[in-house]
Order: structure tokens, then sequence, then C-alpha cells
């Protein structure tokens, strides 16, 4: 039986290529805007989040593999992971300790409407979880893209590992 | 506009019926695809934009992870059905719940009231009568979201942190204990799995 | 009538689980069901001839708040489809995982081998 050979052959044809150059950079401040205007218009953490994540998934389908861990390393993603989600805990505890006793309290002062910025810590929690959902999604991604499954009976299981790259 | 929802709902079910019944996979991938996008219609049909950009993002990167982990050169096809007596007995279970559900919807309110607008204390109306001068956020669901309901988010974000920690975890070929020397290297990668 | 065939749907994902031979199959049957769910939580919380729950400065707040729609099933729903995504992923990720011990994503042959 005959296994994937996805990484021998690095990306796709110059087409995807060059049209990923120009368009990748736009899609990531897409995903930017909707996370930071998502107190104003539909969007919010998780959708951008999983729109960054998106094109950081064009980048490793059109250029492979490692034009992604170049721009982003895995060990960035594990790290941006945690810290996603530990600071949305903290803004959570920070609201406990100083806004006064209440776990979640919204403690920065509101501001001038229909601004960017205003409405408290939502902006924050926002970017805390699209650093979140794009981290966990881009490692997901790019751990089920490296496994390689060989036929039963050959000498290696796994090709790859997911600690070396 | 209803009937524009029916009619997108009609294709939401062909469209699950074929991804289910289909023998090739990749078509069941298409036919998945088909089924996010119409529900994407369906949400911006029914005023729910935050909902829509949502679904159809993880629909093009649900699509995206069925395409390279389940489609092979090599396992195309699919077998048929499972034994005969247990389709039977799945058929009877899914027609009793059929029909209990069309008793309970009846008990529903009648479409396009929610229960904001039947009943006076409801928490949503709450949410969108105060929503802006006590978060001063314009995006009520947002709003919701992150400072009414804040707990609930940061419940899911630990559930989404533990999936992807556990489909990392799974894919690991080394172990965390080392190998006696004397073992081949197809032992090895065979018990590897069977020490996560 | 649109609660039917959110219904329907559901059962169509129902009988996949329960029918289908292939791991794969058995995976988005699931997610056909989840998506049921989802359609009909938003459904329950429409308004007719309602707006979307966002505010702007051109709208007084009285009448936004006559015309919006519910947004409290909206915000579940938002959560729901992110983790759904995150639990299939995890599915997508055990079902290779025995199609690589047992070489086959039927779950018949996958009950008789014994690796």
């Amino acid at each position: 039986m005959k296994h994937l050979a996805t990484e021998e052959r690095e990306g796709m044809s110059t087409i995807v290529g060059t049209v990923t150059h120009w368009v990748c950079g736009f899609i990531i401040l897409y995903g930017a805007y909707i996370v930071l205007y998502g107190h104003l218009s539909p969007g919010g953490g998780f959708a951008g989040g999983v729109i960054l994540a998106c094109g950081f998934m064009l980048l490793m389908l059109a250029y492979g593999k490692r034009r992604l861990v170049a721009a982003l390393p895995l060990s960035t993603a594990s790290v941006l992971d945690c810290v996603g989600a530990l600071g949305f805990w903290l803004l959570a505890v920070l609201g406990l300790l100083i806004g006064g006793g209440v776990f979640f309290k919204n403690f920065i002062p509101h501001g001038v409407r229909f601004r960017l910025c205003s409405a408290g810590i939502i902006p924050l929690a926002n970017i805390a979880i699209a650093v979140k959902v794009c981290a966990s999604l881009v490692l997901v991604l790019v751990a089920l893209s490296v496994l390689r499954v060989k036929a039963r009976g050959s000498d290696e299981d796994f090709v790859t590992d997911i600690d070396e790259v | 506009m209803m009937n524009l929802i029916v009619v997108l709902l009609m294709f939401v079910v062909i469209g699950a019926v074929i991804a289910i019944w289909t023998r090739d996979l990749l078509s069941a991938v298409i036919a998945m695809g088909v089924v996010g996008f119409a529900r994407t219609v369906v949400f911006v049909l029914l005023r729910a934009p935050d909902v829509a950009i949502t679904q159809v993002v993880v629909e093009v990167l649900l699509l995206i992870i069925l395409i390279r982990s389940a489609v092979r050169r090599e396992v195309h096809t699919v077998e048929g059905a499972r034994s005969v007596p247990g389709a039977a007995m799945a058929a009877a279970l899914v027609a009793v719940m059929l029909i209990l559900g069309v008793i309970a919807i009846r008990e529903l309110a009648p479409f396009g009231q929610p229960a904001m607008a039947r009943v006076s204390d409801a928490p949503s109306r709450a949410y969108v009568d105060k929503g802006l001068a006590e978060t001063g956020s314009a995006n009520i669901v947002t709003a919701v979201l992150l400072d009414y309901r804040g707990y609930d988010t940061l419940g899911e974000a630990t559930v989404l942190f533990t999936a992807v920690v556990g489909a990392v975890a799974l894919l690991r070929r080394k172990s965390r204990k080392e190998p006696p020397a004397t073992e081949t290297a197809a032992e090895a990668g065979a018990s590897a799995p069977e020490n996560e | 009538m649109v609660y039917l065939l959110c219904l329907v749907l559901f059962c169509v994902g129902m009988y996949g689980v329960l029918t289908q031979r292939n791991l794969i199959k058995i995976i988005l049957s699931l997610a056909v069901a989840e998506s049921a769910v989802n359609i009909f939580l938003v459904l329950v919380g429409y308004r007719a001839r309602g707006v979307a729950p966002i505010e702007s400065a051109a709208v007084p707040h009285g009448t936004f708040a006559a015309a919006a729609v519910d947004p409290l099933p909206q915000a579940m729903v938002l959560t729901a489809i992110v983790i759904g995504l995150g639990v299939l992923a995890l599915s997508m990720v055990i079902a290779m995982r025995l199609y690589h011990r047992h070489g086959t994503y039927d779950i018949t042959k996958i009950n008789e081998l014994r690796g």
C-alpha cells in the first residue's frame, strides 16, 4: 500500500503560491479586525481566532510545513496557547481582586460608546481568546498534517515525530 | 423569508442524507461542506451574523481537517450497513424519537415569538434593554458571551484547550519511558501507543 | 414547519451513528446531529421581522429593544460551534490512530482484531 506523500512534495503550484503571497497578509489583517472590533460589529474572539488560524493554514497548504514553522514555530504556538488561556483567566481574577469581589467583574471604565477603546475588559478578553483559538487550531492542524501512516507490517510505524518539528 | 429558510433546511437535510449514505468518502466530505454553507445562509436569514461568520470559517477548517486526515488513496469506498437486526432496532428507536419529538414540538411557541416577547422577566430582555448601558459594548452577543456569561466562555476555552492537548498528545511517537535496547524498531513503534 | 425539519435532521444523524460501519461516517453523523441542535437553538430565538442584536448609533434604543432577536441562544450556539470543531478534530485523531493500529476503518473488524 502506498503512503501519503504530503511532505515530499512541499506546497502547491506556482499560481497558488503567488496568490497566497498576496492574500495571506490580508487574511491575517481581516482576522485581527474581526477580533478588535468584536464589541462593535459582528465577530468577536472566536471567529477572529479561527480566521487567523485559516491564514496560517493557507501558508502551510501553499508552501509546505517548513514555511509555516518558519513563520510560527510550534513551541511558540504552544506557549501562545497557554498564554491566551491564562490571560483570559487572569482578567477574570483581576476582576475579582480589583473590581470588587465578584469573579469576572468588568473593572476597566467603559469609556465612550461605539469607539474602539470602550467596553472595559471585553476587547482584552477578545484578544486573549483569539490568540488561544488560533494557536490551538494551528497546533492541531500541523499535528494532523505531519502524520504519515504507513502500511502495517513495515518497520517504521510513524514516519515523523511532532517533537522534532 | 420563511419559504427561503424552509428550502435551505431541506437542502441541509438532503446534504446530510447524501453525506451519510454515499459510498465514496470524498463525496461525503463535500456533502458535509454543502451542509455547513447552507447552515451559514440559514443563520444570516435568522439575523445571527456572529454565528454565521463563526460557522463559515469553522466549516472551512473542518473540511480541511476531514480531507487531510480521512481521504486517502486506498480507503475510498465504504462497505454497507451493519447487521440487519441492528438496523431494524435502530430504525424503530429513531421512529420513536421522531414521534416524541413531533409531540414535543406542538408544545413550543409559534415560530417567531422568542421567550423575551412572551415573558416579561426573561433574562434576554434584561440583556437587550440594559446591555449597552451596563457593559458599554454595542454587540449584545459579545456582551452576553464575555460579560454576563463570562464563566461559560472560560469553560469553553478550557474544553478547547483540553481537546487540543489530547489530540496533540495522541499523535506522539515516543513514549515517556525509554524502551529496552533489545526491542526491535517495530515493537517499539507498536508499544508506544499502548504506553499513553 | 422548520422545527420539524430540524428534528428530521437530528434523527438522520442519530440513525447514521447507530447503523454506519465506517468510523468516518459515524463521526460525520455526529457532526450532522450537532448541526441540527445548533440550528434549532437559533430558530427558537428568532423574532418575526426582527433585527440583529447589534446596536448602532443611528437607531434609538427603544425601537432596537422592541425589535431585536434573542441574543442568548446565539451566544450559546457560537460557543457550541467552536467546541464542536475541537471535538471533531479530536475524534479524527482517534480515528487515525485506530486506522494505524488495525489497518481499517470498519468498526466490526476492529472488534475482532486484538492487536
